[in-house]
């Protein structure tokens, strides 16, 4: 027996899912979001929530973080920043040797082409930005548009006003195939309990997007990136921003599988202190690594010296939606049609969320996107036939 | 058997080898020993197993020790918790 047919079927209830749902239902369309786990079970809830521009140079991803970063606060206008827990507590990005402060200079000089605003800050006023950061480091640059939400609090708002404008969403629901019309058209997606009729399949599974769309027929080359975060007991305000080392930057634009690792340190609303972050490529290995948080600790120690007297209480472990050229995927498939990818991520999942859930929208419906979608082509791994 | 104590607050509380600050206190009929952080609401053992860091108080001058997992020790003092423990990094 087949579930009521929509417009739309979204595979995904974490943060990409629900802002394609959003937008779609915003849009006119009718939408079913389908997750095999729960809302926002996947990388959503092993992440920090954060909305960031201070790690981006100029360029596609960069564009499509400024558009997203608007339309956060558009949201958070509309619906309410505590539904999402939005706050604009900016970035602080330090330099930990005097290579590394020249080469922030001229990394953030680019980033102002490209729209984001990042203010130098000398090795004396770095304690007026975070009062408990340790002496004497070099310097570093303070990113005032950088933002951070409450990730699975946000994909639950999303999805709940999402349902608002008459979106379904069923969990519990893993998605086995796609049923296709003579001329190869997906007409309907099946799970391992029934078939939710449809015209369009939107792949929103993050890091697992690479297994669902060799389900529906078009797979997207898209990799787990391990990464660890240490979580403080709740102490008070003691980090104002998002603070990281300036190294982070590199770390995230490598591709190396290797484990990198860089200082990241922020506060929370509930008083702990998240600390990361750690990048390696070994599948979707969950093991525990003593070693990764040594080093995490280590390192936030050195920024944060306070630190050394503060317990942990645990750590968690996610996997980032990794492409190999670091931008995600979002588009028409053109191998099947009805089938459209929104994944690979990576990092920025959360930041990205708003302006691929608007982008996919438009794709949908024939809107003039309102971002140039080329470089998020899920055609450019694919060498097509003439 | 020889009777061992702490102090909870300056007061001595009794307990038996191998028991818990938390179980001592319990048995004693102290309840709660922690004030939330927001609404300074009273608080004491909830999953009494190490999870839920309900329970802390203050242990010779450590903060946010838990309750359920500190054995108790003769002569250690024993304080109730306010907030964080942590006041003094504020910023």
């Amino acid at each position: 027996m087949a579930e009521p047919g929509s417009d739309v079927v979204v595979v995904g209830a974490g943060i990409i899912g629900a802002a394609c749902a959003f937008f779609g239902a915003r849009a006119g369309l009718s939408i079913t979001v389908l997750d095999r786990g729960s809302v926002g079970g996947g990388t959503t809830s092993r992440c920090e929530g954060n909305i960031l521009v201070s790690d981006k140079g100029p360029g596609p991803e960069l564009d499509l973080a400024l558009a997203s970063r608007s339309l956060w606060l558009d949201l958070a206008a509309e619906h309410g920043a505590e539904r999402y827990e939005l706050e604009e507590k900016g970035g602080l990005v330090v330099a930990t040797s005097e290579a590394g402060l020249s080469s922030l200079r001229s990394f953030a000089a680019g980033q102002g082409t490209g729209g984001v605003i990042a203010e130098p800050v000398a090795s004396e006023r770095l304690r007026d930005h975070e009062p408990n950061l340790a002496a004497g480091l070099p310097g570093g640059a303070f990113y005032p548009q950088d933002m951070q939400v409450q990730p699975v609090l946000a994909a639950a708002s999303l999805l709940a006003a999402a349902r608002d404008l008459g979106a379904r969403v069923v969990t519990g629901e893993e998605v086995t195939g796609a049923l296709r019309g003579a001329d190869g058209r997906i007409t309907a997606v099946r799970t391992a309990r029934t078939t939710y009729p449809t015209a369009a399949v939107v792949n929103a599974a993050g890091t697992w997007g690479a297994v669902v769309g060799e389900r529906l027929g078009g797979t997207v080359p898209v990799l787990p990136r391990r990464g660890f975060i240490l979580v403080t007991e709740p102490l008070p305000r003691v980090v104002r921003h998002k603070v990281y080392s300036a190294d982070y930057v590199d770390n995230v634009a490598s591709g190396d599988a290797g484990l990198e690792t860089s200082a990241v340190v922020e506060g929370t609303r509930g008083g702990t202190v998240l600390i990361g972050a750690s990048r390696e490529r070994v599948g979707f290995d969950e093991t525990l690594s003593v070693e990764v948080l040594r080093r995490l600790a280590a390192q936030a120690v050195r920024l944060f010296p306070f630190l050394a007297q503060v317990r942990l209480m645990r750590s968690y472990r996610g996997f980032r939606p990794y492409c190999p050229d670091h931008l995600p995927v979002i588009g028409s498939d053109r191998r099947v049609p009805g089938l459209l990818h929104a994944c690979g991520h990576e990092g920025a999942g959360i930041g990205l969320a708003p302006a691929t859930g608007r982008l996919v929208a438009d794709l949908l419906t024939g809107a003039p996107p309102q971002l140039d979608p080329a470089a998020f082509d899920p055609m450019r791994f694919v060498l097509e036939d003439a | 058997m020889t009777e061992q104590s702490f102090t909870f607050d300056g007061r001595p509380v009794a307990f038996r080898s191998g028991q818990s600050l938390g179980a001592a206190l319990t048995a004693a009929g102290v309840r709660s020993w922690r004030t939330t952080r927001a609404d300074g609401r009273p608080r004491g053992l909830f999953c009494g197993i190490g999870v839920c860091f309900d329970c802390l108080l203050v242990v010779d001058g450590r903060p946010n020790e838990r309750a359920c997992l500190q054995p108790a020790a003769a002569g250690m003092q024993v304080e109730s918790q306010e907030g964080t423990g942590h006041g003094h990094l504020e910023v």
